[in-house]
């Protein structure tokens, strides 16, 4: 299951989608939103995903998953829109029969979400904004209002 | 030729648009579009950071484009 969606997400529903009884070991990762970043203390978050190739993107790490570690139970989901301070933001769930591929894997897949797929995500704080990842650009170039 | 720009993030903001519709002559690079696109709008970021996707593929600054490509300028991408 690949999903990006504006709706909260539920991370026993995703988990469950990768479990089976030929699986040993189930790993879950979420990732949370973060009150206090470089600083500055962060309101909220605004994620903005590229949809289709965010999905095409994902999709291939799957591909990938298979390919190194023959591990076929994968579930992600990502949320797009605002997300408030101690939500989850992201959820990763895989299953594998034993626990080393599992938690190779399950780093090997944040990773490259951090890496290839196309989601950003702008702090909101107090007295502004800045898209994680440009936040050069977006201090030195004069705000649009 | 013309080809649709998709823009995302803080180059969404600058441009002040999510999208547009270039003409560019035949065999035009993703580069070349890129080049274009700061003159119609000053307030992309001149970074070297960009990277290119075309339907919704990474592709490299010297690949040509063809008629109805859909291009992105993707920032640099911060999910998780």
């Amino acid at each position: 299951m690949i999903k990006i969606t504006s709706e909260p997400l539920n991370p026993e529903e995703i988990t469950a989608q990768v479990r089976s009884n030929s699986n040993g070991a189930v790993i879950t990762f979420l990732g949370t939103t973060r009150d206090f970043s470089e600083g500055r203390n962060v309101e909220y978050l605004e994620y903005e995903a590229y949809q289709p190739m965010a999905e095409n993107m994902l999709q291939q790490i799957a591909d990938e998953l298979r390919e190194k570690w023959d591990i076929d139970d994968f579930a992600v989901a990502h949320r797009v829109g605002r997300v408030d301070i101690g939500e989850i933001s992201l959820v990763v769930a895989l299953a594998s029969p034993h626990r080393q591929q599992a938690f190779e894997a399950g780093g090997y897949i944040v990773d490259r979400i951090k890496q290839i797929v196309p989601i950003w995500k702008k702090e909101v704080f107090e007295g502004g904004e800045v898209w994680v990842g440009s936040e050069e650009e977006s201090a030195t170039t004069a705000p649009t209002s | 030729m013309r080809v649709n720009v998709r823009f995302f993030a803080l180059y969404r903001e600058r441009a002040g648009t999510a999208e547009a519709e270039i003409d560019l002559p035949e065999g035009a690079t993703a580069e070349e579009l890129l080049g274009r696109l700061r003159i119609v709008y000053p307030a992309l970021p001149s970074s070297n950071s960009v990277l290119i996707a075309v339907n919704s593929e990474y592709v490299g600054p010297a690949d040509p484009l063809h008629e109805g490509d859909e291009v992105a300028f993707i920032p640099p991408v911060s999910g998780g």
